[in-house]
């Protein structure tokens, strides 16, 4: 709460200020409701003229107006003392918008925490076989993950596709569960420097042939071969084919996070990645990154 | 002494003219923009035509472009005629045009580069800044310095609302722009964080209530009586509702940051005062509409009429529905959606642009020496084109806006959130597309109003209007 730190003075002149400004509006409105002596009669021309023909009627303010009026004044007056406003002074609700905000969280807390609390009891795999489950879990997945990995969970250029089998950190429900409520930092150094451009176009071919892809060509694969085993096998492993330890993808199988054309893979060779997942737990809370976790679960081989 | 004895419409003149040329920019440049909406593909992959870039440009090009042309003029007008006598500096109200000229045209290369401050309706950057500035400055000595040699007495009450109005803007646009400048066209605002976003919405609805509402009030209390050939209706209902208005505006603009890191004493403020302000704001509604009694059959057959009171309506609407959107409560629903973009407009094309454009169809054959404007029909034309078109916009976005605000708050049976974001946004498409085309109406009778000002003008000679002599 930082409510009260402001100083006297402002408290003052805040107080002031607010007060005067209305106090004058409340004169200024009796004041030119109430004919005063000396002046012209009420629906009579003021007697100026300007431009020829431009004159004014000394009607009275509107009756419904005015009540519209001191209306509107009555309910600041009365807002201003329930509610924080006159500076330092707290209302006598004792009202914020902080104190407002956990006292939501709360009653959303009390009304479907129990839901959630009854998922979290079921493990990943139970959960992952209940429709009703999977559904809230997938209704959460749209609200909180489809910005990156996209409302179908196919993903997007940068931000790893769900449902093509290959899973960076590990498909287990154990896995699945700490990505969601730690989240991950996958990060691929930048090679450029190292290799110089000649030996990231090797390299690269040589990335490509472990893919099997026809477009890698042969021989400066071969000549990118030493390079992977020195620089690139320590994540990777000697094979190409990742580790889920390290979140270092499987070169083997053809699925690209951050694109699989040549020049794509090049460019990650070259300037390296970054990959930032963030960690849900402390937003979401566990029972619900667990249900969460079950959806996620549902769209691997193993729990589909 | 010889020109002394004439008022000054030359500079009028040239204000009205580019009132027109740049109401036709602005808001084709809106109506491209509320395009990309429905079809994204209109930005053809050029960074300059991007949405982001073309925004503030189509809201500086009818703000200040448009709006501020139709002021210029309108007040210099209004001063000379109310004051009898000429404006102070000729000299000085030509540097006011091609000064502000020279701002637009700043701005129309600027904004889409990219080159901006990053404050809504503030965002031109540093040098451009201070050219407004000194504009503005020149502009407060010109209309002062007539009002201080005025040959008659009182101060007419459309000039009270044109003082405020120049005097605030000056505040308002110094203080908001306060910048530490790093190179030619970058700046940082010397306000930090909350504190920043607060003298920014200051200055923000500010803008709104000085520029967009009091000066436009000026030009109201000139042309619907003049119009109407009636006397202005409650001399008294101005004095009140112009101190309440001038007074209670400043203290609104927290309503643009409810439920933010502002404090709450703030939000409170801003919210009761927005809440005062809904009688004031009638005030000048009811002394323009009530001005029209005993005189409403000539709303009947002069669409020029038509057009001032219709636009008086639609400033009804507004400055309820303003004050309704910042209670907190209904704030909450109508924050961030397209309602607010409805709002907007109700007012910038209800009110500033209808009652711009009748004052104009007024002015117009004057400063020419015309008796009238070269077609009525047209006007008639005009006027209905202009009001269907405001119609399907605001309806439109209120819908829409009501809509996505549901949609966002709707929840299921276990607390998830029924709607992604993007399915709300697939919802918006029908609302896009009717907006659009309100906006397409609405520019229509713009192209109307440019052609039956140029058939009005074409071999006309500019009038030249003798002073009379003061009457006491």
């Amino acid at each position: 709460m930082i409510e009260h730190d402001m100083s006297t003075f402002w408290h003052w002149w805040v107080v002031v200020l607010t007060v005067a400004n209305i106090a004058a509006i409340f004169w200024l409105i009796r004041w030119t409701s109430k004919r005063r002596a000396g002046e012209v009669a009420q629906g009579e021309v003021t007697g100026h003229t300007w431009d020829e023909d431009l004159s004014e009627y000394n009607n009275p303010l509107p009756r419904w107006w005015l009540w519209m009026f001191y209306l509107t004044i009555a309910f600041s007056v009365i807002y201003l003392a329930l509610f924080p406003g006159l500076g330092r002074f707290a209302g006598f609700l004792g009202w914020t918008s902080e104190g407002r905000y956990h006292q939501e969280v709360e009653r959303a807390e009390e009304r479907f925490g129990p839901i959630f609390a009854a998922y979290a009891e079921r493990d990943v795999p139970a959960l992952a076989e209940d429709d009703e489950a999977v559904r809230t879990g997938q209704r959460l997945f749209l609200n909180y993950c489809s910005t990156c990995h996209g409302s179908d969970a196919r993903g997007a250029p940068g931000f790893p596709n769900l449902t093509d089998g290959q899973w960076q950190w590990g498909s287990s429900p154990d896995a699945i569960r700490q990505t969601i409520i730690d989240g991950r930092q996958g990060v691929m150094p930048a090679m450029g420097e190292v290799l110089g451009d000649e030996g990231v176009e090797q390299l690269t071919h040589y990335v490509l042939s472990l893919a099997g892809r026809e477009d890698a060509n042969p021989e400066l694969a071969e000549a990118g071969r030493p390079q992977f085993a020195t620089l690139c096998a320590v994540c990777h492993g000697p094979e190409g084919t990742g580790m889920t330890a390290l979140g270092a993808p499987d070169l083997t199988n053809n699925l690209w996070v951050y694109g699989g054309s040549q020049g794509a893979i090049a460019r990650t060779i070259r300037e390296g990645r970054h990959g930032v997942m963030p960690g849900f737990g402390d937003f979401l809370g566990e029972d619900r990154a667990h249900v969460l976790a079950a959806y996620v679960y549902s769209l691997t081989e193993e729990g589909r | 002494m010889e020109q002394q004895q004439t008022y000054n419409y030359k500079v009028v003149r040239q204000f009205a003219i580019m009132t027109i040329v740049w109401g036709i920019v602005g808001m084709a440049v809106g109506v491209l923009i509320a395009a990309q909406l429905v079809w994204p593909q209109l930005n053809f992959e050029i960074p300059w035509l991007s949405y982001g870039r073309l925004r503030p440009l189509h809201t500086n090009a009818v703000i200040f472009a448009f709006g501020g042309s139709a002021l210029f003029a309108t007040s210099y007008y209004i001063v000379q005629r109310t004051c009898q006598t000429r404006l102070f500096s000729d000299g000085l109200a030509a540097f006011t045009f091609w000064g502000w000229q020279a701002v637009i045209v700043l701005a129309a290369i600027t904004l889409p580069l990219g080159k901006t401050m990053a404050k809504e309706y503030a965002e031109l950057e540093w040098p451009i800044a201070i050219l407004i500035a000194v504009v503005w400055v020149a502009y407060a000595i010109v209309f002062f310095g007539t009002i201080m040699k005025r040959r008659v007495q009182h101060i007419y009450v459309a000039n009270w609302f044109f003082g405020a109005y120049i005097l605030t803007i000056a505040l308002l646009h110094i203080v908001n722009n306060m910048s530490m400048p790093v190179t030619l066209f970058k700046s940082y605002s010397v306000y930090p964080g909350a504190m920043d976003a607060m003298v920014q919405w200051w200055y923000g609805h500010n803008a709104v209530g000085f520029f967009l509402t009091a000066a436009f009030l000026g030009m109201m209390y000139y042309f619907v009586p003049k119009q109407a050939g009636r006397p202005i209706y409650s001399y008294r209902l101005s004095v009140v509702h112009f101190w309440a208005l001038i007074s209670l505006y400043m203290w609104a603009g927290p309503h643009h940051l409810h439920y933010t890191a502002l404090p709450d004493w703030v939000q409170s403020l801003g919210m009761v005062f927005s809440l005062m302000l809904l009688a004031p704001s009638w005030g000048g509604m009811i002394n323009g509409i009530m001005t029209l009694s005993g005189a409403w059959h000539k709303l009947r057959d002069d669409p020029i009429l038509k057009f001032l009171i219709v636009s008086l309506s639609f400033y009804g609407m507004s400055t309820f529905e303003g004050p309704m959107m910042s209670i907190k409560t209904v704030n909450a629903l109508s924050h961030y959606t397209e309602w607010t973009i409805g709002h907007v407009h109700g007012g910038a094309l209800g009110w500033v642009a209808m009652i711009s454009i009748g004052a104009l169809y007024a002015l117009i054959p004057v400063l020419f020496g015309r008796e009238r404007m070269y077609s009525i029909r047209l006007i008639e034309w005009h006027f209905w084109l202009s009001t269907i078109g405001v119609v399907l916009y605001i309806v439109s976005m209120w819908i829409a806006g009501v809509m996505q605000g549901l949609m966002w708050r709707a929840v299921n049976d276990d607390g998830t959130l029924t709607y992604s974001f993007v399915e709300t946004l697939v919802h918006m498409y029908p609302y896009y597309t009717v907006r659009f085309l309100g906006g397409v109406v609405f520019l229509v009778g713009m192209f109307i109003m440019a052609y039956n000002v140029w058939k009005t003008i074409s071999g006309a000679r500019p009038a030249v209007q003798p002073i009379p002599q003061p009457a006491h």
